[in-house]
């Protein structure tokens, strides 16, 4: 760089930039800039011509100003006319303005671009020099789209000096970080890896950050450059500490080229060439072997060089993962470290020894130091390398110190630090399922873990356990009797409570014989927790209550006793107080076989990964890749779980984790419709609201903790074709609202009025899908005969249903004499451009024009006898395919339309209902009576049904209808 | 109450820290500090919370002080002490400047210790201050017992604000109405908002503990004269000098504030204002009007832009009061752009001048008499600017003194009594000055 001589040392600019410094205040800031501003612009006014110094002179105040936080929107001329200048200062002030201030005015840019391109062209490499920075500068999109080509010829070309060569590879850096389309690959790339030869450092200095963000983008074209950097890298470990001269740091050779180019060669895989390979691991083991040697100098500047050196060889050793001389050589390099004075090395250290253990032969190695790390996670001043030591007991992990880490990560986490606290506790849990011998172990682990940080035990943790306690049946004793004694501890965590009040519902029997756990006293115990609780927890208890009911008989009326106070069964909380209801209705009602069944021992869970894992995946960001590796470990070596840590691990990789509370105790999802997404399920609430008594008395059974029985409504059929529709129209002859039609798009809900001949349906289609249907289109036809007994009118719908809307569409009936048939829906319309056709029968049945007729014994006989006629009866005997239960087949037959006639039969068994059929052409008075045969064994029960009308169609057909409901 | 009073420099370095009560912590030293004098923003607002701590505000030129609170306190009651505050420390040594507080430091502490207690407000009024809080060190040597129990019953008194034994052989009186008028004008000429802020400072010279009786062109009072069949008193013409130009008797005020000698409920039930006053100077009234403002000026503008390099300002004042007054110190501010490189000014009289550190044309005229008009014409050149931002064209602002009260308020008579010294109220010599003077007086362009 040329001298700056004392003219151009700018008295003007010192005198201002002194006077604004001087200023008392920031108004007389202001006036003084407002001044020196107006100066400014009355000498650029154009009409006079400014000598180039005193253009650089007034460009660099408007600068100062700029940096002191005022606007400045004029002055870029006169910038770029600075450009052009021949010195050395004034184009340097020029485009020290420019790259501070460019904006993106078309006509200046080209302007700019024209000078820069000058200036490259220029044989000065000082001038090529300033170009190159301010490209670099900029770094704009303009720029790159500009000299993308002209850089790199630059670069490579024979005569550039070598500053300009440093220049310009920095520069191409920056523009390939920037915009990495307009930087093409080339002839020039086999050239730039030649740079690595190069005379000059400074230049491979350069060229290697370069390259090394070139290849990792591209490996392949780079790839001759490994055996280059491997033997420049030899040459530099090799030379003695004097030889490189400018480029010796406090007696360390050339430091910084040193760990980019081991940073290059991680890029790479090992190098296949047997000579290449070789003298790569020479200079590594010169690095490890110098770092053995006594330090040249105290400085830290000295040991400082030495060690990154150090820990970037060690990492391309771990990269590499293939030399085990050189891994145990690393990781006793990094075992001396843990004990250094220096924080920085011993978290380092740790760092490093983390990636070391996951390798298969180093992994022994690492182990050697567990005391080391044990201590360093209690000494540790540092929460930063306390976390760091932590993290790699949690790698070195195994089989074999599983049991002694577990305790000292739980002894730990008494006194860990609030922030690791959560992440501490996923560890342990892991790491403790993982590595568990005999399962009791693992129960103990955990419930101690509960017990500690019971706050940070997240809810995953306290999932799995049970998970794990039900799937394994050698563990089920064990665990009640140890949550049994663990929540007779005075304050419980609640974690702790829920773990305890699961368990013990399920497998409570299992130490009943024992008089200090009998019945009475567990169920004691977990209602001594109750009122400290919070309400997900209570709603658990309560849970756990009804099981013990089915359990433990004798508990039966304390139990009912419990859920009956008004603390629970008027509780302000909906959801206790609907369990309290229910399950106290439950309890009273059903007989013990219904309990039994309905309260039955939950199911094993299906293996998947462990949501833990998962957890603390999305936890840490850093730590990701030391669980990715165990990942890989777990799947190559036979340990811990066995076979279902590597199904674990597979399933991890295609499994999302399920919402916790679906998939472990499968709690009652208030949605009754499964599988629809949540703005379906809102929009069909309405529908339901109105089931009707069929509904509600299936809601018991349809508590999915209760049992496993699927809902009542059909959700998992296919998109049908025309026939099932039939079973579809079945279910909606006892009731009239509902969903009628269920696929992956569509929902189509139902609900209903009929009034003498008339009726009326809202059919709602509720678009599943966030994609929108378009043409969608419903029509609604009778076939054959049916148009002249059933009059049908439909309302159109809009063309368009929105992604996650409903549409309503109103159907009006008129029944004109008594039919069999059902009229035809069939909706149209595209999803995504595939044409959707779906054809359903629409439930109406004849039975639907039912007027209840109310009568007496003496009535309803005289009427029986009086419709005696063979044709007009119709009768059918029938297996039952659903229970007996008295209160379900009433709501049936009320829901059917007929006034079901209590006192009439002699047989108080029997069911007898009398309704009329109300067509437009006529009215038809019809009869019914339904005999069960109770006593009979289930699965052999019975009914008879008989029909009487005053026409013989209707009879059959009602019968049809009807027999297909019990 | 008060909390505590920091007074800063405009460094933000404190240089007095009186903290009263325990809930205000060292930290609220900084806390004002750092959000306010040093706030990337300038803060406009008077009054900054800063954690659950209110600070209060006010500016005397370089000097920021600051009364700090955790309760919710009267603001105007903290303003109105932060400005006798102020008042207080100009009577005892001047210019509020660093320079004089740094050399005062010890007397700002006992006035602090006196003005406020607990924080708060006590005696502030500087007569009886100065009685015994004295530049000259401590007296109490040379007091003797009955002096000293003569400060503390006048200072606990029913009549706090003056001591008995006044003397003097002439006495004399001096009144002073000073107004300020501010007005926004519409380029056309129409009013957008006007009103006059006025005081009325006496400066009395009399002996013994007269009464004082004060009466004005009060629309209220004279009303009330009007209907009660009193006969006017305001025979005094020598006490009316204004200059307006219409003849209207009464003026309407909308609001005013007295000092606390006056007696309020003597005003509150007759409307008269009486009071035994204070020696020396002080200020007997405060008020404010916004109907039928005498405008002493009148600027019309007229800019014009010759494309993007060139504007043409054109501005005459006509001055709107009687041929036989004078206005003072009238200066003319006209706002030039941004991006102005070059200013050319003729004007037919005064000095005219481009002042680029205030991006303004500065116009003065020294005097100027009644029913004149003036006009300054200016070229100014613009550099074009790559920005697309128009120019705001901020409002023309204007400054003078003009020897009336724009609100038109006139004095009808201020009568002394005082029935232990035998003097009467002609013995008095008095004086009345009306001077108007420009607040924010501007006009837009």
């Amino acid at each position: 760089m040329p001298a700056v001589s004392k003219g151009d040392g700018m008295r003007g600019l010192a005198v201002f930039i002194s006077d604004i410094r001087n200023c008392k205040s920031k108004e007389a800031e202001i006036k003084r800039i407002n001044k020196e501003l107006a100066n400014i612009r009355s000498k650029f006014k154009g009409d006079k011509a400014l000598d180039g110094y005193s253009k650089k002179k007034y460009v660099c105040k408007l600068l100062f100003i700029f940096l002191l936080g005022h606007d400045i929107d004029f002055g870029h001329m006169e910038a770029v006319n600075l450009l052009s200048s021949n010195k050395y200062t004034e184009k340097q002030i020029g485009y020290l303005f420019i790259s501070v201030l460019v904006n993106s005015n078309s006509e200046l840019i080209r302007l700019i671009n024209n000078a820069i391109k000058n200036d490259l062209s220029s044989r000065n490499p000082t001038f090529m020099c300033l170009a190159l920075h301010c490209i670099a500068n900029v770094g704009s999109r303009e720029m790159a789209e500009a000299f993308a080509g002209e850089i790199p010829r630059i670069l490579v070309a024979g005569d550039t000096m070598d500053s300009v060569k440093q220049s310009a590879a920095l520069c191409l850096l920056r523009l390939y970080k920037a915009s990495p389309d307009l930087v093409l690959m080339g002839e020039w790339t086999s050239r730039v890896v030649h740079l690595l030869n190069d005379q000059h450092m400074g230049v491979v200095t350069a060229a290697i950050s370069l390259i090394t963000c070139l290849s990792s983008k591209n490996p392949d074209e780079f790839k001759t450059c490994v055996s280059l950097a491997v033997s420049r890298l030899s040459r530099i470990v090799s030379s003695a500490s004097t030889d490189l001269q400018d480029y010796t740091y406090y007696f360390v050779p050339a430091p910084w080229l040193s760990c980019k180019l081991l940073r290059l060669l991680q890029c790479y895989p090992p190098p296949e060439d047997g000579a290449v390979k070789g003298r790569l691991v020479e200079c590594l083991e010169t690095i490890l072997n110098k770092a053995q040697e006594p330090p040249k100098s105290k400085k830290v500047q000295h040991s400082n060089a030495k060690n990154a050196i150090l820990f970037e060889a060690i990492s391309l050793i771990i990269h590499y993962d293939s030399e085990p001389n050189l891994l145990v050589r690393a990781c006793n390099q990094l075992g001396q470290f843990l004990q250094h004075r220096e924080t920085n090395l011993r978290y380092l250290a740790l760092e490093s020894m983390c990636t070391l253990a996951s390798s298969e032969f180093s992994h022994e190695a690492v182990k050697t130091h567990i005391e080391t790390v044990i201590n360093a996670l209690k000494t540790e001043r540092d929460v930063s390398v306390r976390q760091r030591a932590a993290d790699l007991l949690y790698a070195m992990c195994d089989r074999s110190n599983a049991k002694q880490i577990v305790a000292e990560m739980l002894s730990y986490l008494e006194t860990a630090d609030y922030s690791i606290r959560e992440e501490m506790v996923l560890k342990v849990a892991i790491l403790a399922e993982k590595y568990a011998v005999d399962y009791s172990w693992y129960v103990d682990t955990i419930l101690n873990l509960i017990r500690i940080a019971g706050d940070y035990v997240s809810e995953e943790v306290w999932y799995r356990v049970i998970q794990i306690v039900i799937n394994r049946d050698d563990v089920q004793g064990y665990a009640a009797k140890t949550v049994f004694e663990a929540l007779q501890a005075p304050a419980c965590h609640e974690n702790m409570v829920k773990v305890g009040g699961y368990i013990l519902g399920e497998f409570g029997n299992l130490i009943a014989g024992d008089p200090r756990s009998s019945p009475l006293v567990q169920f004691n115990l977990l209602h001594s927790k109750f009122h400290l609780c919070s309400v997900p927890t209570r709603a658990l208890l309560l849970s756990a209550y009804i099981k013990f009911i089915n359990l433990f008989p004798e508990t039966k009326a304390t139990i009912q006793e419990v859920l009956r106070s008004d603390s629970q069964i008027r509780n302000s909380d909906v959801e206790l107080q609907q369990r309290a209801v229910e399950y106290l209705k439950l309890s009273s009602i059903a007989s013990t076989d219904v309990l039994a069944t309905v309260l039955e021992e939950m199911p094993p869970f299906p293996e998947r990964e462990s949501s833990i894992l998962a957890k603390l995946k999305k936890k840490k960001g850093p730590g990701a890749v030391s669980v990715e590796l165990e990942d890989g470990k777990e799947r190559g070596e036979l340990n811990g779980g066995g076979d279902r840590g590597g199904d674990a691990a597979i399933a991890a990789s295609n499994a999302s984790t399920p919402s916790p509370s679906a998939d472990l105790l499968g709690l009652r999802s208030t949605a009754p419709v499964s599988g629809t997404t949540p703005s379906a399920g809102s929009l069909l609430v309405d529908v339901f609201s109105e089931a009707g008594p069929s509904a509600t008395s299936a809601g018991v059974n349809d508590d999915g903790f209760l049992s496993s029985a699927p809902p009542t409504v059909a959700s998992e059929d296919p998109a049908p074709p025309l026939p099932e529709s039939d079973e579809l129209l079945n279910k909606f002859v006892c009731k009239n609202n509902g969903v009628l039609f269920e696929n992956q798009l569509l929902q189509i809900g139902i609900k209903s009025e009929y009034r003498q001949n008339l009726g009326r349906m809202y059919l709602f289609y509720g678009n599943k899908t966030s994609v929108q249907f378009v043409s969608f289109n419903t029509t609604v036809s009778c076939p054959g005969e049916l148009q002249s007994q059933l009059n049908v009118q439909t309302k159109t719908v809009e063309p368009l249903v929105e992604g996650g809307a409903q549409v309503q569409q109103v159907i009006n009936i008129e029944c004109l004499t008594d039919f069999i048939d059902a009229p035809l829906l069939n909706i149209k319309f595209r999803y995504g451009g595939a044409l959707q056709n779906i054809s359903l029968k629409l439930p109406v049945t004849i039975n639907k024009f039912f007027q209840p007729t109310e009568m007496a014994a003496a009535d309803f006989f005289q009427r029986w006898k009086q419709l005696s006629q063979p044709q007009q009866e119709a009768q059918k005997i029938f297996k039952a395919s659903h229970g007996m239960d008295t209160e379900v087949l009433k709501a049936k037959l009320l829901g059917l339309g007929t006034a079901l006639l209590e006192n009439v039969d002699p047989n108080p068994e029997n069911y007898v209902c009398a309704g009329v059929i109300q067509t437009k052409a006529q009215q038809v008075g019809c009869l019914l009576r339904l005999e069960p045969n109770a006593q009979a064994q289930p699965g052999e029960q019975m009914y008879r049904l008989t029909l009487r009308s005053s026409k013989d169609t209707v009879s059959q057909r009602v019968c049809d209808l009807l027999a297909e409901q019990f | 109450m008060i909390g505590g009073l920091f007074i800063y420099n405009h460094k933000g370095e404190v240089l007095i820290s009186r903290v009263y009560r325990d809930d205000i912590g060292r930290n609220a030293v900084d806390a004002f500090r750092v959000n306010v004098i040093h706030a990337r923003q300038q803060v406009r607002s008077p009054v900054t919370n800063i954690a659950r701590t209110s600070f209060f505000h006010v500016k005397r030129s370089n000097i920021w002080l600051a009364a700090v609170t955790k309760q919710n306190v009267n603001a105007a009651m903290v303003f109105e002490f932060l400005y006798k505050m102020c008042d207080v420390m100009a009577s005892y040594f001047g210019k509020i400047s660093e320079e004089n507080i740094k050399n005062n430091f010890v007397l700002i502490y006992e006035l602090l210790d006196e003005i406020l207690d607990f924080g708060y407000p006590q005696n502030s009024e500087t007569g009886s201050l100065k009685t015994f809080i004295t530049q000259q060190g401590i007296k109490g040597q040379h007091q003797t017992k009955e002096e000293q129990s003569q400060i503390t019953s006048q200072v606990t008194g029913q009549i706090g604000w003056r001591r008995e034994g006044i003397k003097y052989r002439r006495n004399e009186l001096f009144l002073d109405v000073l107004e300020s008028v501010n007005l926004l004008m519409s380029p056309q000429g129409q009013v957008l908002s006007a009103h006059v802020s006025g005081r009325v400072v006496m400066k009395s010279y009399l002996s013994g503990m007269p009464e004082c009786k004060f009466g004005m062109n009060d629309k209220i009072i004279i009303d009330k004269a009007g209907k009660g069949g009193v006969t006017n008193e305001a025979g005094k013409s020598d006490l009316g000098g204004g200059g307006s130009t219409s003849g209207k008797q009464s003026i309407a005020i909308d609001d005013c504030t007295f000092n606390q000698c006056v007696r309020l409920s003597k005003f509150d039930s007759e409307r008269s204002i009486s009071f035994i006053p204070p020696d020396g100077e002080y200020e007997l009234m405060r008020y404010r009007t916004t109907k039928d403002i005498i405008l002493p000026f009148r600027v019309i503008p007229l800019v014009r832009e010759v494309g993007r390099t060139k504007l043409e300002v054109k501005v005459v004042i006509k001055s709107n009061f009687k041929p036989s007054l004078l206005a003072q110190k009238i200066e003319v501010r006209i706002p030039t752009p941004l991006n102005t490189s070059g200013v050319q000014v003729i004007c037919m009289k005064g000095k005219a001048k481009y002042k680029a550190s205030e991006n303004a044309i500065v116009w003065k005229i020294k005097r100027m008499a009644g029913m004149k008009e003036s006009q300054i014409s200016a070229e100014i050149e613009l550099l074009p600017t790559n920005d697309k931002k128009k120019w705001a064209r901020p409002p023309i602002s204007m400054n003078f003194e003009v020897p009336f009260a724009p609100s038109g308020l006139k004095v009808r008579y201020l009568k002394v009594f005082e029935s232990k010294l035998n003097y009467s109220d002609h013995d008095v010599i008095k004086w009345v000055r009306y001077i108007g003077r420009s607040g924010i007086y501007e006009t837009r362009c």
